[in-house]
């Protein structure tokens, strides 16, 4: 089972993140649940500021940016 | 058993909807009061919103097409190829203090062009990198200094305002941030012994520096040069550059055909098409040269959508800015302009309550447009079409100045987002010196213009 977080106060490109985040896992087939964390201080405990931010069991894949469908298949696997 | 379940799951279901659909009906009822009583012969309120159109109709005409469509693709520009990475490194823990105070003070025109990504840069700085001074130096002047919201001030609010409005900024976010950092000395040394690491992405493979440069530089030319403003003089260089100013734009428009080649691989045979149909426009219209750019806009929009990569990256974030901000931005219009109407016609709110307030320049004008800045919330680039309706009503260009900088950078909203990072006491001190800043700069600014 795969956690995946996407850290973002809630813009729309947090959102995109997370749709084309969710595209890429059930794509991949894996077994995977999401979790949107908005906290900004649970935020900054991952160390990540430029947000949207895709975390894969807790560690750190993009910051800043939404990658495409299949950069973040490579981040998942 | 299974049917007791099954009438409290019932039960549940009907409570949670009941909830949610209590809200509707709720707004529902709110909208048909609204209207049942709307008192639609009163001819104050008539002109109100003859008035409401009207000031929208000028910002369609006048600042869309040439002024907020280059806007966003600069604003897209700059979030795509100019790596964040790279300006966070000077913001960092180990950074070199005086160069993040001023990286902190004007990188806000490069890190804030969304303002979400405001208060969680402002929360990494303070926790993670350069600390209290830098942090508050940069939530200061972001907002006021992004080039969407420089670029609108200085259009619609006039050359003079957008200027003082980015120094005025910048100056004071430094001195900000080094109050904030003096008062506070103490917790900071603890508090950075025990702060996380600072994830930053791989630093990309970028095009140099002076690429870059070059490429912002000549799409600024072409957003200046369209709408280059006609002066009262009939000879000079303004005249001159009023003049041929589409001449110019179509020289800088020309150049960045040659950058996307050169530098972003576009066939040269499609810029060639759109621009050879641009100047079909430009040559047998000439009288609407807005026709012509919106040919060139909608061709250059197509040529980047058909090439993958950097292209695509670039129109994906200008349109997002776009989709985000113009909907805000027309309903802010519509607001301003039902309850502040234009010059010589007032809307809902009297002219007199406006000069009385913020009237003129005395202290208690600057005083009243910061506290009220720094509370109100004002969604991306609207305090703009607002303090325009509070300045054709009487309000003084030092408490404009005022509003403007204590505005954006504060709200109730991100004052609680604010206390969460930092503490009440902090919050409060920082609350204080942004309203005793913006203060001080309209009050000085106010006396010379």
């Amino acid at each position: 089972m795969k956690k995946l977080q996407i850290l973002g106060t809630g813009c729309p490109k947090c959102n995109k993140l997370a749709e084309q985040t969710k595209e890429a896992a059930e794509s991949l087939g894996i077994e995977f649940e999401i979790e949107k964390v908005t906290d900004i201080t649970k935020i900054m405990e991952f160390g990540v500021m430029m947000t949207p931010a895709l975390a894969v069991d807790g560690e750190v894949k993009v910051t800043g940016k939404v990658p495409s469908v299949d950069d973040i298949k490579k981040m998942i696997q | 058993m299974i049917l007791g379940d099954l009438a409290k799951c019932l039960l549940r279901d009907f409570i949670m909807n009941f909830k949610k659909e209590f809200k509707i009906l709720l707004l529902f009822a709110g909208i048909f009061l609204l209207f049942y009583f709307l008192p639609i012969e009163n001819i104050r309120l008539q002109q109100s919103l003859v008035e409401a159109l009207a000031l929208t109709k000028w910002y369609a005409q006048e600042h869309v097409l040439l002024c907020l469509i280059p806007a966003f693709f600069i604003a897209g520009a700059i979030s795509v190829f100019i790596s964040q990475n790279a300006v966070m490194k000077y913001l960092g823990a180990k950074a070199n203090k005086l160069l993040a105070y001023s990286v902190a003070s004007v990188s806000g025109s490069v890190l804030a062009v969304c303002s979400c990504t405001v208060l969680p840069l402002f929360a990494g700085i303070y926790k993670m990198g350069a600390g209290i001074g830098p942090a508050t130096a940069f939530l200061y002047s972001g907002p006021a200094i992004n080039v969407l919201a420089i670029i609108l001030t200085a259009n619609v609010l006039g050359f003079e305002l957008g200027f003082a409005r980015a120094a005025g900024a910048i100056l004071f976010s430094i001195i900000i941030g080094l109050l904030m950092h003096l008062i506070f000395f103490k917790d900071e040394e603890e508090r950075n012994n025990n702060a996380p690491a600072m994830v930053l992405g791989a630093d990309e493979e970028g095009r140099p520096l002076y690429q870059n440069a070059f490429f912002m530089a000549v799409m600024v030319g072409i957003l200046v040069f369209a709408n280059w403003n006609s002066t009262n003089e009939t000879s000079g260089l303004f005249y001159f550059l009023y003049t041929y100013k589409w001449v110019i734009t179509a020289l800088f428009s020309l150049g960045l055909g040659v950058i996307l080649v050169q530098w972003f691989k576009i066939e040269w045979w499609k810029i060639l098409v759109v621009a050879i149909i641009t100047a079909i426009f430009a040559l047998s219209i000439p009288a609407y040269p807005v026709a012509a750019f919106t040919i060139g806009v909608a061709g250059l929009t197509i040529i980047l959508n058909t090439k993958e990569g950097e292209p695509q990256d670039w129109l994906q974030a200008t349109w997002s800015f776009a989709k985000q901000i113009l909907p805000l931005l027309l309903i802010g219009v519509l607001i301003a302009g039902l309850l502040l109407g234009r010059m010589g016609n007032e809307g809902l709110i009297p002219s007199e309550w406006i000069s009385n307030l913020v009237g003129g320049n005395s202290l208690q004008s600057n005083v009243f447009a910061s506290v009220v800045g720094a509370f109100m919330y004002f969604a991306t680039l609207t305090e703009i079409p607002i303090v325009q309706g509070l300045i054709d009503n009487g309000m003084g260009y030092g408490p404009a100045l005022a509003l403007l900088l204590a505005g954006p950078a504060l709200s109730l909203p991100n004052m609680l987002v604010i206390r969460s990072v930092m503490g009440t006491k902090k919050t409060l001190v920082f609350i204080t010196l942004v309203v005793i800043m913006a203060t001080i700069t309209g009050y000085t600014y106010g006396m010379y213009f």
